[in-house]
C-alpha cells in the first residue's frame, strides 16, 4: 500500500498543528461557532447528539495492521472502546471530547492517517472496490488512481468551499463494487477499441433526498487527463452549482436542471483550457503503481489439499467459505470477509479488542493489510487457502465469522436516532429486531443474496434508496415511522428502489420484512435472487401481502 | 485602515465607492455593474481603478478591460461561498491578471492561506484585529499537492 514520503508526512503534521490552533482559538472565544463549525467539519469533526463524532479517513478502504492498532488505541484512550465503519470506507468514533481531538489527530498522523475533508462542503475521501488488486474480473487496479486523486483533493485550495459535499468513487473491474453510479463523480476503468485503458466518467449520481443515477459525461478519458478532467468538472460545479438551498446544492441537481448536454459542453470547454497544463506523465503513474505492487504470493498455494479436506469434513466451515470469502486472482488464495454484522452487534461496529486481534490476523495471514467495505465489513484480501481453516476458527472466537455476507442480516445501517442529531428515527434497534427474526442461518442462506439498507432520516447515509429492500425512518408528529422501498441496487444495474406503500409503524417493520421474504420464497423461480424476482413480478404482490 | 498586501501589513490607500455614492478622487473601486454603465467616464478617472466582483459575476465580462484595472476586489457575502476562489484562479491563470486581487467582505482569517494559493495577494478583513492571525496562517503549510497561482 501507499507509504507516505516526507512531504506527505509534513503536510498532515502541519494540519494537526493548524487544527490545534483553531480549536484553542474556539475554546478561547476568538473563533465564532459558525466559523469553527466549517473548520472542524473539514477535519472530520461533527457535534452529535451526545458528543462530538470524529470521522477518520480510510483512503479507498485500505488500512495497515499498524493503523488498525492505532484505531484500537484511540478507541480505548479517547472513546468507549469501539469504532464504527462507514459506508464510505471511513472509520468513526462516537464519543471523543472536543479538547482531545487535536491529540487524536496527532496520534493518527503518527501512522500516516488523518481526518482531512471527511466532512464539510469539500472534496471527500475517494472510495473504491474493496477487492481491488485481487479480484478475478479486474481490468486494472484502481488504487494508484485513487491515491493520485487523494493527493489532488487534499487541501485543494480552490475547492474547499463548494456548494455542497463532493464524493468520488473509482472502480477497476467489470462488476462495480464501489457504487460509482451513485457518486458525484464515478470513474470506471475501461478499455477502448485500441486496447488502451482509460476512464469512463460519470457525473451527478447521488443518494440522499433526491436519489439519482449518474450520467456518462465522457465515455473514454485518457489516464493522463484524469486530474484536469476532475478539476474541470469541480470548477464548473463550484461556479455554477446552486447555493440558495442546501437540498438542491449537490452537482446532481446542477446536472438535472441544466441537462447533461449543457453540463458536458461546459466541462469540455473548461477542460480544453487546462488539460495541457495538468497532464500526468507515464512516470508518475508507474511510480504510483509501484506503491501498490502485489505482495509476495507463494507459488503453488493451490496444491494444498487440507483446504478441500476441511470443507468436506466441516460443513460450518464450508458455509463460512461460501458466504464470507471470494475467489482470488492467484490460485490457492482467497479474499476473506470479516463480518461486522454479528447478531448482537450494531452493524459496522468493531471493538478495540477486535481491532487489535484483526491487526494480528492481518499480519499473520494477509500481508499486514485490511480493507474496509462500503457495506461496513472488513476484508483480509490475500489469505492462503491452507490457512483459511485456522483463520476461520480465530475469527469465530472473536465473533467475527457470522456467515452472513451478502445476506439479509448483512444490513447497512446508519447510527440513527441513538447517536445522530439529524436522524428522525432509530435504526440500530430495528436492525437487531430483524436479525432476531432471521436468526435461522439455513433460512437466511435459503433467501440468499439480499441487501437491506436502513437509514434513520432522509439524508440517507445508509443508502436505503439503493437497497434491494430500503428502510427509511421518518418522523410523523414525534412518532417514528418507516418507509419501505423495493428493488434498488448500487451495482452495475443501478436502480432506485420503488415505494412499497405508506410508511409502517415501528413495531410493524420486522413483520413487513418477513412478509416480503415470504412472498419472495413463494414466487421465486429456481435460483432467482430477490432482486430479479422483484424485477420480474413487480412490487404489487409484495404490497398486497404487507398492507 | 490596514490590510495585508504581499505578506506585509500596510496602510490601505483605496476607497470602495458604493453604487449610490459619488465618485471621489484617488484610488477607487466600483461594482461591476457601475463599471459597465460608466466605463467611458471612469476610464478618464485620475487615480487607479478597481472593480469589485460578487461571486456571481463572470470573469469573462471584464476580460477585455483588465488592462485598465489595477485592482480586483472579490467580495465575500458569506465565508462559505467558495466561488471567489475560482474567480481568483481564473484571473491569474487564464487571464494573466497581474494587478492586485483583494479579498473583501465576510471571510475568515483561516481562509487566507487557500486564498493566497489561488492568487489573492491582498486581504482586507472585517475585523482588523485579526490581521496578524491571518498573516500567520499563510505559513501554516510548507508543502502542497496542487499548483498554486501565487
Amino acid at each position: 500500500m501507499y507509504q507516505y514520503n516526507d512531504n506527505d508526512q509534513t503536510l498532515i503534521n502541519q494540519r494537526v498543528t493548524q487544527f490545534r490552533g483553531q480549536t484553542e482559538r474556539y475554546l478561547n472565544g476568538e473563533l465564532g461557532e459558525d466559523e469553527f463549525r466549517a473548520l472542524r467539519l473539514m477535519n472530520g469533526l461533527y457535534i452529535q447528539t451526545h458528543a462530538p463524532m470524529l470521522r477518520v479517513a480510510g483512503p479507498y478502504g485500505l488500512l495497515s495492521s499498524k493503523q488498525l492498532r492505532m484505531l484500537a488505541h484511540i478507541a480505548r484512550k479517547y472513546d468507549k472502546d469501539y469504532a464504527h465503519i462507514t459506508t464510505r470506507q471511513n472509520i468513526q468514533f462516537n464519543w471523543p471530547e472536543l479538547k482531545n481531538v487535536p491529540d487524536i489527530l496527532a496520534d493518527l498522523a503518527s501512522v500516516q492517517m488523518h481526518a482531512i475533508q471527511t466532512s464539510g462542503n469539500c472534496l471527500r475521501n475517494t472510495t473504491s472496490d474493496h477487492l481491488a488488486g485481487v479480484c478475478t474480473d479486474e481490468i486494472e487496479d484502481p488504487r494508484p488512481y485513487c491515491e493520485i486523486i487523494r493527493q489532488w483533493t487534499i487541501l485543494h485550495p480552490e475547492f474547499a468551499y463548494l456548494p455542497r459535499k463532493f464524493k468520488i468513487a473509482v472502480s477497476g473491474s467489470e462488476q462495480d463494487r464501489a457504487a460509482t453510479q451513485l457518486h458525484d463523480i464515478g470513474l470506471h476503468i475501461v478499455k477502448n477499441d485500441a486496447g488502451e485503458t482509460g476512464f469512463k466518467v460519470l457525473v451527478g449520481g447521488g443518494l440522499g433526498r433526491t436519489p439519482i443515477i449518474g450520467k456518462v459525461i465522457r465515455p473514454f478519458l485518457k489516464k493522463k487527463h484524469l486530474l484536469s478532467y476532475l478539476e474541470a468538472i469541480v470548477r464548473v460545479y463550484n461556479l455554477n452549482g446552486r447555493r440558495d438551498n442546501k437540498y438542491k446544492s449537490r452537482i446532481k441537481i446542477l446536472v438535472k436542471e441544466s441537462g447533461i448536454e449543457n453540463m458536458t459542453t461546459w466541462v469540455e470547454a473548461e477542460w480544453q483550457q487546462i488539460k495541457d497544463g495538468m497532464e500526468l506523465d507515464d512516470e508518475q503513474i508507474t511510480a504510483m503503481q509501484a506503491q501498490f505492487k502485489a505482495p509476495a504470493y507463494e507459488n503453488g498455494a493451490n496444491l494444498d489439499a487440507s483446504f478441500q479436506t476441511n470443507t468436506t469434513r466441516n460443513p460450518t466451515f464450508a458455509t463460512w467459505i461460501k458466504h464470507n470469502s471470494e475467489d482470488h486472482k492467484i490460485p490457492g488464495y482467497r479474499a476473506v470477509y470479516i463480518s461486522l454484522k454479528a447478531p448482537a452487534a450494531a452493524p459496522g461496529d468493531i471493538t478495540e479488542k477486535q481491532l487489535d486481534a484483526v491487526a494480528n490476523l492481518a499480519d499473520q495471514y494477509s500481508f499486514g493489510e485490511v480493507r474496509t467495505t462500503h457495506r461496513q465489513n472488513l476484508v483480509l484480501a490475500d489469505v492462503k487457502q491452507e490457512k483459511l481453516f485456522e483463520l476461520w476458527q480465530k475469527l469465530d472466537s472473536l465473533e467475527l465469522a457470522t456467515p452472513n455476507i451478502g445476506t439479509a442480516t448483512d444490513m447497512i445501517c446508519c447510527p440513527g436516532l441513538d447517536f445522530c442529531s439529524l436522524a428522525n428515527a432509530g435504526s440500530i434497534g430495528i436492525a437487531k429486531e430483524i436479525n432476531e427474526a432471521l436468526d435461522d442461518m439455513d433460512y437466511l442462506h435459503d433467501i440468499g443474496d439480499l441487501k437491506i439498507n436502513m437509514s434513520g432520516c432522509m439524508n440517507g447515509c445508509a443508502h436505503q434508496s439503493v437497497g434491494h429492500i430500503g428502510i427509511l425512518g421518518v418522523d410523523k408528529k414525534g412518532v417514528e415511522w418507516y418507509q419501505l422501498t423495493l428493488g434498488g441496487s448500487s451495482e452495475n444495474e443501478a436502480a432506485i428502489g420503488g415505494r412499497l406503500g405508506p410508511a409502517v409503524a415501528k413495531d410493524q417493520v420486522t413483520k413487513a420484512i418477513t412478509t416480503i421474504l415470504d412472498v419472495y420464497i413463494k414466487q421465486r423461480l429456481d435460483d432467482e435472487i430477490f432482486l430479479d424476482t422483484i424485477k420480474r413480478i413487480g412490487i404489487s404482490p409484495f404490497k398486497s401481502a404487507v398492507y | 485602515m490596514q490590510i495585508i498586501k504581499d505578506k506585509q501589513i500596510i496602510d490601505d490607500n483605496w476607497i470602495h465607492i458604493a453604487d449610490d455614492h459619488e465618485i471621489t478622487a484617488g484610488n477607487i473601486t466600483v461594482s461591476l455593474s457601475r463599471w459597465k454603465q460608466e466605463k467611458a467616464d471612469l476610464i478618464n478617472h485620475k487615480g487607479n481603478l478597481g472593480i469589485r466582483l460578487s461571486p456571481a459575476d463572470k470573469i469573462e465580462d471584464i476580460a477585455d478591460t483588465l488592462n485598465n484595472i489595477s485592482l480586483i476586489a472579490l467580495e465575500f457575502p458569506a465565508f462559505t461561498d467558495g466561488r471567489s476562489f475560482s474567480q481568483a484562479r481564473l484571473l491569474r491563470s487564464r487571464y494573466a491578471f497581474n494587478g492586485e486581487i483583494r479579498a473583501i467582505g465576510n471571510y475568515m482569517p483561516d481562509q487566507v492561506y487557500y486564498l493566497s494559493r489561488v492568487g489573492v495577494n491582498a486581504f482586507q478583513l472585517e475585523k482588523p484585529e485579526e490581521l496578524n492571525v491571518a498573516l500567520s496562517t499563510m505559513d501554516d503549510f510548507t508543502v502542497k499537492y496542487q499548483t498554486s497561482s501565487n
